[in-house]
């Protein structure tokens, strides 16, 4: 178990970056604490994965270092790092029996027979597989497989990190439940450093103590699921995260009234805006109330999922999505109040502070 | 679903069917009709019943060429399919490299047989050829005219030339399918080189292994036009297999019927051992 720290680490795949473009990872300085559990959430082609295998040392960074405990280890292998990871697609190996492709690992490492005995038996219950421990690994299911590729991981117990890339993808929702609380209770059990990718939002929500956002090759905020929800640092993370995302819409702020085509907004802060910058405001759908006071809005289509509405609409002739309880009535001339509290304020996509 | 039972679907294979009997059966039930009948020519046949069969399997001739088949494809599979192996596993994975290898790996299966084995013929010769040559004044005794082993190392190392490559295409094309997912989990599993080829690569190659393995057996025991052009079969009797024995017989000897049960018997053996080889490679294959 280890402090992870990573310093201003850029990555192209390229041999001769040129411009910005050429790097998967632009820019990432970060320390991830020892038994931490992080979710790194991003959609595809982030740099998610990249960031990972740097960290496991399967991919050299094109610049910077990475420090184990305070170690240098960026030249060191995967081997030396004592790193554990799980592959979105499972790997096993398939002339092995199941007993053996969870003792691989730890036999690679000359553990002695009886630890090893001990930690793939324990494993073994925990996937579920223990039936087949004698038998061999083909022919299972591919949600078993993973479940050997997952256990390959988890059965190491010395080990600096343990890193999912996106793990369960392959697993059905029902099980991805059982398979993701196991993972978290062996984090609680043993506190392993955890680094999680995903970019399903709600299995990173759920898993991580502290979730890493990236967005085009860099980390755009790094928080709790709250602050992630509440104070987005970037339109991206308002968008991403949240079922629907975060209504951002062009804004002129001056002062501390922020103008939306013919209506104006009175913020409860005055934000710190550079001049020129392009700014917007940001109201979660969770946030607007839809009622007979306030702005008028038009609305186009409702949506029941179930344990509430989702009305889209149009505010001043953009489009808005607002969330509405289950019983909520919806009036004849609709208007919304945003709540204040809730407003926040970017100035060229990153969010803006109170001016001091 | 009920199965729908049309007899007018065999027409549909009427044109297979047709192209094989002109083909195969046809050529092959003359084979069967030499096989069992004497003819002193004029179109006149006497029957033979099994006479030819027993006279065949009877004699050292037959049994001296087929142990020398024997040994040539068990030399040739346990240099081809390891090197071939060997080879594969050291071929470029991306880049300039990988076009290059593949098109100088196909190069020498491209070449026809028998200009093989005047490549080779030519190659070695003592007089002018490169090798001979060369062999000669380094004060090395070879000189596959005269002596057996030159011969058969000849016909060996020119086998190995021509057909390695077909182990190693069909080795890559096994180990290129590995997704890198594979090598990475490997790594973090902290798998030595050998773990990695016991089992990642090996078990991923295990199809196309087979599949090189019984090209290779069925082709080297049928082994026929380079031996004639390099060798002619000699010196003496040495480089005799059954292919070059059978056309002495027919065509030199004009021995028609032991020739034609020859021929079956020849076939029998080449369809019992590859029955035998897939079986057991295909069973080993299911219990893994």
């Amino acid at each position: 178990m280890a402090r992870i720290n990573l310093e201003h680490i850029r990555h192209a795949y390229g041999a001769k970056p040129k411009s910005e473009a050429d790097y998967a990872l632009r820019e990432v300085h970060h320390e991830w604490n020892d038994g931490g559990a992080y979710a790194l959430l991003g959609p595809s082609g982030c740099g998610k994965t990249t960031l990972l295998n740097i960290i496991s040392g399967l991919i050299n960074p094109s610049e910077g270092r990475i420090l184990f405990d305070g170690h240098d280890v960026t030249q060191l292998s995967t081997q030396e790092r004592n790193i554990a990871q799980v592959f979105q697609f499972p790997v096993i190996y398939d002339t092995m029996t199941v007993y053996d492709n969870l003792a691989f690992p730890l036999r690679n490492r000359h553990v002695p027979e009886a630890e090893v005995d001990r930690r793939v038996s324990e494993i073994i219950e925990m996937i579920g597989l223990g039936g087949r421990a004698k038998k061999t690994a083909r022919g299972l299911t591919a949600d078993q497989k993973q479940k050997i590729s997952l256990g390959r991981g988890l059965v190491r117990s010395d080990v600096s990190a343990i890193l999912f890339d996106e793990p369960l993808t392959v697993i059905d929702p029902e099980m991805k439940w059982v398979l993701r609380s196991q993972i978290k209770r062996l984090h609680k059990q043993f506190g392993f450093t955890m680094v999680y990718v995903t970019h399903d939002q709600t299995e990173a929500l759920t898993f991580a103590d502290k979730v890493v956002v990236m967005y085009d090759g860099q980390i755009v905020q790094i928080g709790t699921p709250a602050e992630l929800f509440e104070r987005p640092r970037h339109t991206f993370v308002g968008y991403f995260i949240g079922s629907p995302g975060m209504n951002v819409l062009p804004a002129q702020i001056a002062g501390n009234t922020a103008a939306i085509g013919s209506e104006s907004i009175a913020l409860n802060f005055l934000p710190k805006i550079k001049s020129g910058a392009k700014t917007e405001l940001g109201i979660r759908p969770e946030f607007v109330s839809l009622g007979r006071e306030g702005m008028p809005v038009a609305i186009t289509k409702v949506e029941d999922i179930g344990r509430h509405k989702i009305v889209r609409a149009r505010f001043a002739d953009l489009p808005i999505s607002i969330i509405v309880d289950e019983d909520g009535e919806i009036p004849a001339e609709p208007r919304v109040t945003f709540d204040p509290k809730a407003i926040n304020i970017y100035a060229d996509s990153w969010r803006v502070g109170e001016e001091a | 679903m009920e199965k729908t039972w049309n007899n007018k679907a065999w027409f549909m294979v009427l044109p297979v069917l047709v192209l094989v009997a002109f083909s195969a059966v046809i050529p092959l039930m003359t084979v069967v009709n030499y096989s069992v009948q004497d003819t002193f020519g004029n179109n006149e046949f006497f029957w033979a019943g099994t006479d030819w069969f027993v006279e065949t399997l009877e004699s050292d001739r037959f049994w001296d060429a087929l142990i020398r088949n024997l040994i040539f494809s068990a030399i040739i599979l346990t240099i081809q399919i390891p090197l071939g192996i060997v080879i594969a596993l050291n071929m470029p994975k991306k880049g300039i490299g990988v076009p290059i290898c593949l098109v100088l790996m196909a190069l020498p299966l491209l070449i026809p047989w028998n200009v093989v084995g005047t490549i080779w013929q030519v190659f070695g010769r003592v007089d002018i050829g490169l090798l001979g040559r060369t062999l000669a004044s380094l004060g090395i005794n070879y000189n596959y005219v005269q002596n057996p082993l030159d011969a058969w190392i000849t016909l060996i190392v020119m086998d190995v030339w021509h057909w390695t490559s077909l182990v190693v295409l069909l080795c890559y094309a096994g180990l290129v399918s590995i997704p890198d997912a594979y090598y990475q989990a490997a790594k973090i599993d902290g798998a030595s080189r050998w773990s990695v080829f016991r089992y990642i690569q090996l078990p991923k190659m295990k199809r196309v292994l087979l599949i090189a393995f019984l090209l290779r057996f069925m082709d080297s025991f049928m082994i026929y036009t380079e031996p004639f052009v390099v060798t002619g079969g000699g010196p003496g009797n040495s480089t005799t297999f059954l292919s070059i024995d059978l056309v002495k017989m027919a065509i030199g000897q004009f021995d028609l019927g032991p020739a034609a049960a020859l021929s079956i018997i020849y076939f029998l053996i080449i369809l019992l051992l590859s029955w035998i080889f897939y079986t057991v490679m295909t069973t080993s294959d299911a219990q893994g």
